[in-house]
């Protein structure tokens, strides 16, 4: 009698862990050990998953240097492989592995590098909607109760990313050359918190737009769906006509959500 | 009157930094009207954005092929009814001329491979495989070309050969075949066959119009335990001359079949893999004039 295939449980456990031998049943024309040819699966697997890694977090490869993020994406993949065959959605846990991973205690700001690289990919493939009408947005600014009462769509694209650490400045140093950034990486100020506003612009380029932490605030909590008075009086700090201009400058607001009737009362 | 279609076509494998090179030829003109382009369907199941409205414009240019990677129509368990909607959706929006997948696994409870994983060749998986690309066809209401794998590892257990096996999926679902001639050198020479025995015996063993596109692309040599040739499929290199003389054979065989260019690393200029569809363009004008001795008008 032929020997049963391996089970795609007992193939696919031995394809992520490299402690593991070659499930039972495989063999080679030659009678050679199956196990060097298992390892082609095995390097396609990790090395295409950590190849998607290493594209969506460029920086963060930057910042820790090639050897490094293979590692540490070569680990992340082994632990949490992708539950979907969309790789532009692999990924998404990293920005939170990388704040538990041991060894990069040492760079405080990488898991937050990682979070504006990711909302930079989504921004990328998010939906489209159109601006909102200047006219709507003017009749609103000239009637302040209005103005009050209601609440924004913002684009689909849109992330407000905040941070304790200087990320923007990390990730703008960057997107310049190697002699450029090598110059301006000493001078980030490390202990500067910063914040910004990622989103796709109508050039198809997911722009990061650096503003004060309250206004990143003010504006993650619009984006939530909060009217304009409670999301202001929320954050008092924060620069609610800077905001609003930021966001319409940018035609980041697709529609306007207005109470049609007085506040409401409990039903 | 309207022009007739060209009987011969070619492509490329699009790829993202390709695509500007490609609009800017203008509608009609890549490879003198004779190109087509396919596209992996995953890299555009986004909900908006660049990805979409450049294929849009990408589809202007001539006819296109979907090419999945995500199905896994050889899992062990039942394929995903949430990828099956997208493909459902992606294809009803661009209404592709081809749409292939391949015979291999990517799945398993739940994870994701990121490869296309190899299957033996029993009557259990016949059944499977079958079962899969039934649903797969009733689902998206158009046919499916399966893509013929490159394998390193063969099953102990398997009672089929690669052709027997391909051949008896056509038979019982209707689907055609996307014959990939570098996975068939490939495999050929990773398990010490004839690569071109895999080809002829499929050939005569499924109706003619069964092969609805061929693809070409280069692999990797590396060596197995054995130190025997280990070759592997990794879309990162010119076709090879072995391939292309196993494509002249297939050709000569079959006669003039939409042709596409595969290459996902390592990738030149855009008119570096233009040149090799080119030349599959060229083969096949050869090819078709020497079936009919008529020279083919080019």
């Amino acid at each position: 009698m032929r020997p049963a295939p391996p089970t795609a449980h007992a193939f696919s456990a031995a394809l992520l862990d490299a402690s593991l031998p070659p499930p039972a049943g495989l063999q080679a024309w030659n009678g050679s050990d199956p196990a060097l040819r298992f390892a082609v699966y095995r390097n396609n697997v990790v090395h295409s998953l950590v190849a998607v890694l290493a594209d969506t977090f460029p920086v963060v490869q930057q910042l820790v240097g090639g050897e490094f993020f293979g590692a540490m994406a070569q680990l992340y993949v082994v632990h949490h492989p992708p539950t979907s065959p969309l790789m532009h959605r692999y990924g998404a846990g990293l920005p939170a592995w990388i704040a538990d991973f041991e060894p990069a205690t040492a760079l405080p700001y990488l898991s937050d590098v990682a979070r504006l690289e990711w909302a930079r990919l989504c921004a990328f493939h998010a939906a489209d909607a159109e601006p909102i009408a200047l006219p709507a947005i003017a009749a609103l600014i000239q009637a302040p109760e209005r103005l009050t009462r209601a609440a924004l769509v913002l684009h689909p694209s849109l992330a407000v990313v905040r941070s304790a650490h200087p990320i923007v400045s990390l990730w703008a140093a960057h997107q310049l050359g190697d002699a450029e950034r090598d110059a301006r990486l000493p001078a980030v100020a490390m202990d500067r918190a910063e914040a910004a506003l990622v989103f796709r612009d109508a050039a198809d380029d997911a722009l990061v737009i650096e503003l004060p932490d309250a206004d990143a605030a003010l504006a993650a909590a619009i984006a939530t769906g909060a009217p304009l008075g409670a999301a202001q009086a929320a954050h008092p700090q924060a620069d609610l006509v800077r905001v609003l201009s930021l966001l319409l400058q940018h035609g980041l607001v697709a529609g306007l959500a207005e109470p049609s009737c007085a506040p409401e009362t409990a039903a | 009157m309207s022009a007739s279609p060209p009987s011969l076509l070619a492509g490329v494998g699009l790829k993202m930094a390709h695509v500007s090179a490609l609009l800017a030829r203008g509608a009609g003109t890549f490879l003198g009207g004779a190109g087509f382009v396919e596209v992996h369907a995953e890299n555009h199941m986004v909900e908006g954005g660049p990805m979409l409205r450049q294929l849009e414009r990408v589809r202007e240019q001539g006819p296109l092929s979907i090419h999945g990677v995500g199905l896994s129509i050889g899992g062990e368990g039942p394929l995903d009814a949430d990828h099956l909607d997208r493909l459902d959706r992606l294809l009803r929006r661009f209404e592709p001329r081809w749409f292939s997948e391949h015979l291999a696994w990517s799945s398993h409870g739940g994870r994701w491979f990121n490869d296309l994983l190899p299957l033996p060749y029993d009557p259990a998986t016949l059944n499977r495989v079958c079962d899969h690309i039934d649903q797969v066809q009733e689902r998206l209401r158009r046919p499916l070309l399966l893509e013929n794998p490159s394998t390193y590892l063969g099953y102990a257990g398997s009672t089929m050969d690669e052709a027997g096996f391909l051949a008896a999926i056509v038979r019982r679902t209707g689907c055609g075949l996307l014959l990939d001639v570098n996975n068939a050198y490939v495999s050929g020479v990773n398990h010490g066959r004839d690569p071109w025995a895999l080809i002829d015996t499929l050939i005569g063993a499924v109706p003619a119009g069964t092969v609805g596109e061929i693809h070409l692309a280069g692999f990797a040599e590396d060596r197995d335990a054995a130190g025997d040739r280990l070759l592997i499929d990794h879309h990162g290199a010119a076709v090879d001359a072995a391939v292309w003389s196993l494509y002249e054979r297939t050709i000569a065989r079959l006669g003039p079949v939409p042709t596409l260019i595969e290459r996902d690393n390592h990738l030149p200029a855009f008119a570096v893999l233009e040149a090799e569809a080119q030349r599959a363009l060229d083969l096949q004008r050869a090819a078709s004039g020497r079936r009919t001795g008529c020279p083919v008008p080019a």
